[in-house]
């Protein structure tokens, strides 16, 4: 292991380390935006878009990244659609994010109790003020450990951005190893790269994850 | 004559295949409390949870203040500020403090003004002796304080009816006469009109102005509170007593 050949490929790697923030944090704000939508259409049974969400939760949730990615930026240029490498990579992760998201909210509306929501019925709620006061502040707060789990996926999920080459980490690190052969130097700078963001995330996230546990619920 | 402010004719619930209440027909006088007594499974939460359309019943009529109910869940949403309930489970709503599960039947629901429902609210939280909980938490309650809170709850709508499903039922034996007090209070000094389902037959005993006997979904005696403690017409009825040691 030569710490000069880690300290020239720094640069490089600091590149692509923004990039796999950006895109994740992007995908992830898309995500949840699209799993709310989701999750609040079958929440309300709104009709045909609720059909929508359903079919669409399924195809994202039972194909892979991987194929979704190869479609966007291989298969619809055929269709006279074409978006640049980031898009696609951003378009897939939010397109396989959304469904997990979709997913986490379903599962923490569904877990407030029926007996929660008959109270909340018997003093006349209607069904908005029902999920407004009652099941959807309960329920978020039932789903932030899914979400938190979601969030850290994601970011992992973005290593597969290099088969489109976007010059993110992973693709960094191969490009680098395809150019130089030095597989333990570089594939030790990319561990470290992928540590310094989820260790510290996942550890806020387990914080926030037992701050709304207690915290609005009370305290 | 009374006013009857509720009837109930030829009501008939199943649930799938089962058939869980058969024939019921009684009514409700002005100021009458009935006590719904039966053995375990033989329907009583059923029937007091069609009476505010909790439970869909498959045929018959329920008459409210002299108004047949449509029902629809529009008018039972409107109607649940009239009927209230209580459960055994109080269910308070955790994410939010004793005076706002309070609140917000009469503020979003009634659309009262926030500032005499907030008198309101701790008028009735002083009557129940829970004034110092107002700010407080439902997971920082006891059991039969949360519960004392979901009366509370239920009266604050200012309904015209009430109904107890077992409220003491899953309370440790010291907080069962404090929740007890409160509904013979509202008996004897509000005179409010009520069905109670219990399994404490002294209180039962105590409170009831008529008794509903149910086994197996069917209504095998209505009588006199009197009439039933101590001359129960079946059999049914005489083991019931027999078994529930009081
Ligand atoms: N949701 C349900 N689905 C099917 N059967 C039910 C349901 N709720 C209650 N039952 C049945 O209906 C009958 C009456 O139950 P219930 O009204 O809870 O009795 P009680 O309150 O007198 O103990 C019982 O046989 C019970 O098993
Ligand atoms: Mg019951």
């Amino acid at each position: 292991m030569s710490w000069a050949i880690i300290q020239q490929s720094l640069p490089m790697f600091g590149k692509g380390f923004e990039l796999t923030l950006w895109l994740s944090f992007v995908g992830i704000i898309g995500s949840i935006v699209v799993g709310l939508i989701c999750s609040l259409v079958q929440y309300f049974r709104v009709p045909v878009f609720r059909q929508i969400a359903s079919v669409y939760v399924e195809i994202s949730r039972n194909t892979p990244l991987l194929i979704q990615l190869f479609f966007l930026y291989y298969a619809f240029p055929v269709l006279g659609i074409k978006f640049g490498a980031q898009l696609c990579g951003i378009i897939g992760l939010i397109f396989l994010g959304g469904s997990y998201m979709a997913e986490g909210f379903t599962g923490g509306f569904n877990g407030v109790s029926k007996s929660q929501v008959e109270s909340g019925k018997a003093i006349g709620l209607s069904r908005w003020q029902l999920a407004r006061y009652v099941v959807f502040p309960q329920g978020f707060s039932l789903s932030v450990p899914a979400m938190a789990a979601n969030v850290i996926f994601l970011i992992k999920e973005t290593s597969i951005f290099t088969v489109i080459a976007i010059p993110e980490l992973t693709n960094t690190a191969l490009d680098l190893i395809g150019m130089y052969y030095r597989s333990n130097e570089y594939l030790f700078v990319l561990v470290i790269a992928y540590a310094i963001i989820l260790v510290p995330l996942s550890i806020i996230l387990t914080l926030l994850e037992k701050r709304v546990r207690y915290g609005t619920f009370g305290n | 004559m009374a006013d009857k402010v509720l009837e109930v004719a030829h009501l008939e619930k199943f649930y799938g295949k089962k058939h869980v209440l058969h024939d019921i027909n009684f009514s409700v006088d002005q100021g009458e409390v009935v006590t719904l007594l039966g053995p375990s499974g033989s329907g009583k939460s059923t029937l007091i949870r069609c009476l505010n359309g909790l439970e869909t019943y498959q045929k018959g009529t329920i008459t409210f203040e002299g108004q047949k109910i449509v029902p629809t869940e529009k008018n039972w949403q409107q109607l649940r500020q009239k009927i209230g309930m209580v459960f055994q489970s109080y269910d308070l709503f955790p994410n939010l403090t004793v005076m706002d599960n309070i609140l917000l039947g009469p503020t979003k629901v009634q659309k009262q003004d926030k500032q005499a429902a907030r008198q309101e609210a701790e008028r009735l939280l002083a009557s129940v002796e829970l004034s110092d909980y107002a700010n407080a938490y439902p997971r920082e309650l006891s059991g039969g304080q949360a519960q004392r809170v979901a009366i509370v709850r239920a009266l604050a709508l200012h309904p015209d009816f009430m109904l107890f499903d077992e409220v003491t039922a899953s309370l440790d034996p010291e907080m069962v006469r404090g929740v007890l007090n409160i509904i013979e209070g509202l008996a004897d000094q509000d005179n409010m009109t009520m069905i109670v389902v219990t399994h404490e037959m002294n209180f039962a005993k105590q409170i009831a102005d008529r008794v509903l006997f149910l086994q197996d979904g069917e209504i095998l005696e209505q009588t006199s509170s009197k009439q039933f403690f101590s001359n129960p017409q079946t059999s049914r009825a005489k083991e019931f007593l027999d078994s529930m040691d009081f």
